[in-house]
């Protein structure tokens, strides 16, 4: 039982190895839709964000252009994307805004759901979340 | 009806309508299931996830009903539980083991005339620190589980030395973001001090051996999707009655969650060794209605 189960633990890793060892570097970025991909999922992120309650009083008045560039140019970037973030740190951006885990769970529940809508694979889906999450400590309770 | 009646009739609706909306803002699936000893986690183990979707500025809390058919016995399990801001866990369920065929082994063997064993449990748990989804070291919780045996005649015929008992655990959760074929895999760790014989329903303690014993528990599961839940558990046990072997259990699950306000989980159990009754294999069945 504990030999099979080795084996099979085994085959798994070694297939886990190949997807990854064999898939072009910019995989996840094709994967969101590319440039206009991700744009049309942070519009989809911002619309929802403005009809919730719960967080929608932290996005009153910004500049709501230069948001959907700046969360589009760092998730172009970090996917793999011929793009550069050039606006300021997390840490910066989210100061004062003393955001809780609620409001942090809202936007990634928002996020997950204008990836759903747009078709985005789990595989995806996951793949960007794995990337934002390390994100975390910069942005909450600034 | 008086108005105040009615005023009352109303909030009576209204209040679990509103409830209904929203329950919390933690994300699908994070607060785990509920266990057949009623604190959030697989089936058989707790996790360090508190129980609802309530996040650090909410509350919320579950109810649910779950049944194991295994071989010789079934047990029925009612629970519910309430998190507060996804800090404090507190829960109480009621365990009725039915003995089905066992009953008249007891009769012959004792002379006793149950046909069923219950026991209460009310459990506690507090998040100390970390977060599931967020913190590379994961999230980590320290609980309570204080069992209460309302049948104790039968778990004293056959040695034990206690009805009532309190486990306490340390638990480990952490969930890893496209870590294996592109899902999310999250695994459990539960290390429990505990006297129990067959998680208490055979009393506390034995012959065999009346002091707390270590225990390792641990959980792993793969998310296909957000909805499904595929994944094994293991629980050590204590072997505190020379009357019959005692073994360690363990369960393959797969759990729905089709939104937040329910989760459907069915496993297929295997509790070895139960009271003389060897191999009690079996399918279990769980439904949480979180608000
Ligand atoms: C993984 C989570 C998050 C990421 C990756 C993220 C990323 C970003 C980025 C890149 C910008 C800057 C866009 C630009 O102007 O160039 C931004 C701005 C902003 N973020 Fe976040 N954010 C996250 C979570 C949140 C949360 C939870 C909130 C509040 C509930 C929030 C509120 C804001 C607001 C209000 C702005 C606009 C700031 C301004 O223009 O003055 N963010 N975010």
């Amino acid at each position: 039982m504990t030999r099979y189960l080795v084996t099979l633990l085994a085959i798994a890793l070694l297939m886990g190895c190949q997807t990854r060892a064999t898939e072009p570097a910019d995989a996840l970025y094709q994967a969101l839709g590319e440039r206009p991909g991700i744009e049309a999922i942070v519009e989809d992120l911002l619309f929802r964000i403005v009809d919730d309650d719960r967080i929608a009083f932290q996005f009153r008045g910004i500049d709501a252009q230069q948001f959907i560039v700046g969360l589009s140019d760092q998730i172009c970037e970090l996917s793999g994307g011929p793009c550069q973030y050039t606006g300021k740190d997390m840490v910066t951006v989210h100061r004062g805004m003393a955001i809780s885990d609620s409001q942090f769970n809202a936007v990634a529940e928002h996020l997950v759901l204008a990836m759903e809508r747009h078709r985005v694979g789990t595989g995806a889906q996951n793949r960007l979340l794995a990337l934002l999450v390390p994100m975390y400590p910069e942005i909450v309770r600034q | 009806m008086t108005l105040r009646m009615r005023a009352i009739l109303m909030a009576g609706l209204l209040l679990p309508a509103a409830t209904l909306a929203e329950p919390g803002s933690r994300l699908w699936a994070t607060g785990g299931v509920t266990t057949i000893e009623g604190s959030a986690g697989g089936g058989l183990v707790p996790w360090a996830l508190l129980s609802s979707y309530a996040s650090d500025e909410e509350w919320g809390g579950t109810l649910s009903l779950a049944r194991a058919e295994v071989s010789d016995f079934t047990l029925s399990v009612t629970a519910a539980a309430l998190t507060w801001r996804n800090r404090v866990e507190l829960s109480v369920a009621r365990q009725t083991l039915d003995l089905d065929d066992f009953s008249f082994a007891l009769d012959d063997a004792f002379g006793l005339r149950e046909d069923e064993l219950v026991q209460d449990i009310f459990g506690a748990k507090v998040r100390m620190f970390g977060d599931v989804l967020y913190q590379p070291w994961g999230q980590w919780s320290l609980g309570v589980q204080h069992k209460r045996n309302r049948t104790f005649t039968v778990p004293e015929a056959i040695g034990a030395r206690s009805a009532n008992g309190t486990d306490v655990y340390l638990a480990g959760s952490k969930l890893f973001f496209a870590a294996f074929l592109e899902r999310n895999v999250l695994l459990n760790l539960t290390l429990r001090g505990s006297k129990a014989n067959q998680s208490g329903l055979l009393g506390f303690g034995g012959d065999g051996g009346n002091s707390y014993r270590a225990h390792v528990e641990a959980s792993a599961g793969i998310f296909l999707d957000r909805r499904w839940l595929v994944g094994a558990e293991y629980r050590q046990k204590s072997d505190n009655l020379s009357f019959a072997n005692e073994d360690d259990w363990w369960d393959l699950f797969v759990a729905w969650v089709p939104s937040r306000h329910l989760a459907v989980t069915a496993a297929w159990v295997n509790l070895g060794d139960v009271a003389t009754q060897t191999d009690q294999r079996g399918l279990y069945l769980s439904l949480q209605g979180t608000f």
